[in-house]
């Protein structure tokens, strides 16, 4: 199957999700569950990892900066501007792409070869738009929602870090922080933050959604999304950078 | 009555049925039978509308399913009931929740309302007490049941079922084909099932459709069947020298050569 078909295949299914729902109620259900498994789910994975990647970016940045002409708090706006830049977003959306990606695709995929969703086709419901959309809408609010808090344990981290190891006091790294500090760069943040959540449902959720034949199919799909969701994050997050900064 | 007029379907460019016509009966149990491979799935899944047939007309009481829009045909499934080899039961949910599901998406009934109905279906399956079950938790017969059950919730006026004994044992195989029967005939529901069964044949085969090789080779009751003059067909239902053998006396008792079940029982037994 070339680009082009299965392309036309995501859009079509894009385009199927978009019905009025059979019943509103059930499918709000539906959308607070996702809520609940793809971002409350995902909160301690993205907790630590924040944590450290902020922590190592204040160890390493200090590490580089020998000359003394130059003010410590710079290592906090480097930490800052790197983690609400590209940490937060980018490596916490590759994270859940494997955590998240994996498990739509993989529910999905046993949806599809266990006849589940044919069991909703049979009820007369529209199983992209009830299986699909709310993953989709889930993530779009809870991402962001998660990168946000990336932001602000990766930060903290670099803070605690440099306050346990004495390479940065506390008081330098405050005030680091708020020294050239542009807003915009949290509205990038969030609009990569946003594309990327598209990705890591829709593609997954494409993959699981068309599986055909058995379990070692499952687990291929599962792998494809990943893999897939991974390069068009990273593509993405070029072409964003390259057209918003 | 669902009624079929030639209908053709292929999947890259090989031709897995060809021109099947039939009419399915109200109130009586219709099986498909045929070998593995001879289109009955396929057939069942184009009946469904899960895949749309290349060529041919499938009516519904006169309802032509086969031109209907997208939102006529989710209207149409809401009278349709569908019984999956592999239960096809939503793995998260209990078997409770499991027939709620229907239930909560398309009535408006109170919840009080909505949790009689659901009773009443468990008690009519037989499957009081696995309410609070997972279908992990529960056996293949029982998945079957509460597969009939979810598919009988919202009182379908047609029931399919494809493969409903596949992996059950003779017993069990039996209950879930007296309980569809039952089903069939309290509630006048026109049933479609796909089997190679041939207990099932025997047991509530009141129509019979026999394919091979993506053809309708034969049509008939499960009376006719036995005399079916169709050598496919008898090479299917009478695979093994057993059945060759009960085939005959069959048809020495009904030529009136021997009137004494214990004469048949005896000859059995030799």
């Amino acid at each position: 199957m070339n680009i082009f078909t299965r392309l036309g295949e995501f859009l079509l299914m894009l385009k199927g999700m978009f019905t009025k729902p059979e019943n509103w109620r059930i499918y709000w259900k539906e959308l607070m569950h996702q809520c609940v498994e793809l971002g409350i789910g995902s909160l301690g994975i993205v907790s630590i990892i924040s944590l450290f990647i902020g922590a190592v970016s204040t160890l390493q940045t200090s590490y580089q900066f020998v000359s003394p002409i130059i003010s410590k708090s710079v290592i906090a706006q480097i930490v800052r501007d790197s983690v609400i830049l590209e940490f937060a977003p980018t490596i916490t959306s590759i994270v859940l792409a494997g955590v998240v990606g994996s498990k739509v695709s993989s529910e999905l995929g046993n949806m599809r070869v266990s006849e589940q969703i044919d069991a909703l086709e049979i009820m007369g419901i529209n199983t992209k738009a009830y299986l699909i959309l709310p993953k989709i809408l889930a993530a779009l609010i809870m991402i962001p929602l998660l990168v946000i808090i990336a932001m602000v344990l990766g930060i903290w981290g670099g803070r605690l870090i440099g306050d346990i190891t004495n390479i940065l006091p506390h008081e330098i790294y405050d005030k680091g922080l708020f020294e050239s500090f542009v807003p915009y760069n949290v509205t990038f943040a969030l609009t990569k933050a946003y594309t990327f959540a598209f990705i890591i449902t829709a593609i997954p959720a494409y993959y699981g959604y068309n599986v055909k034949g058995g379990a070692l199919e499952i687990g291929r799909a599962s792998t494809t999304a990943v893999v897939t969701s991974c390069i068009m994050i990273l593509l993405a997050d070029y072409i964003l950078a390259a057209v918003l900064l | 009555m669902i009624s079929i007029k030639d209908i053709q379907k292929g999947f890259s460019g090989k031709s897995v049925i060809e021109g099947v016509s039939s009419e399915f009966e109200t109130g009586k149990c219709n099986l498909i039978i045929g070998s593995s491979g001879s289109g009955k799935t396929v057939l069942m899944k184009c009946l469904v509308g899960l895949i749309t047939p290349d060529s041919g007309e499938i009516a519904y009481d006169g309802e032509n399913f086969s031109i209907m829009s997208n939102d006529q045909k989710k209207i149409m499934r809401r009278k349709i009931g569908m019984l999956f080899q592999g239960s096809a039961l939503f793995d998260s949910m209990t078997v409770e929740k499991n027939i709620f599901f229907p239930l909560d998406m398309f009535s408006n009934a109170t919840k009080a309302e909505k949790q009689k109905r659901v009773d009443e279906v468990l008690d009519r399956v037989n499957l009081n007490g696995a309410n609070k079950k997972f279908p992990a938790e529960i056996s293949g017969g029982m998945k079957k049941r509460v597969g009939i059950a979810r598919a009988i919730v919202l009182n379908p006026k047609y029931l399919f079922c494809d493969e409903p004994n596949s992996g059950l044992d003779p017993q069990t195989s039996l209950v879930i084909d007296k309980l569809i029967k039952e089903i069939t005939t309290d509630f006048n529901i026109t049933t479609v099932i796909n089997t190679h069964d041939m207990n099932s044949v025997m047991e509530i085969g009141d129509r019979i459709m026999y394919m091979y090789q993506g053809k309708k080779e034969w049509e008939g009751t499960n009376k006719e069947i036995i005399f079916s003059k169709s050598e496919k067909l008898n090479s299917f239902i009478f695979a093994s020298e057993f059945l060759k053998d009960a085939k005959d006396m069959r048809m020495l008792e009904l030529s009136g050569k021997i009137d004494d079940k214990r004469d048949m029982d005896e000859m059995l037994r030799s």
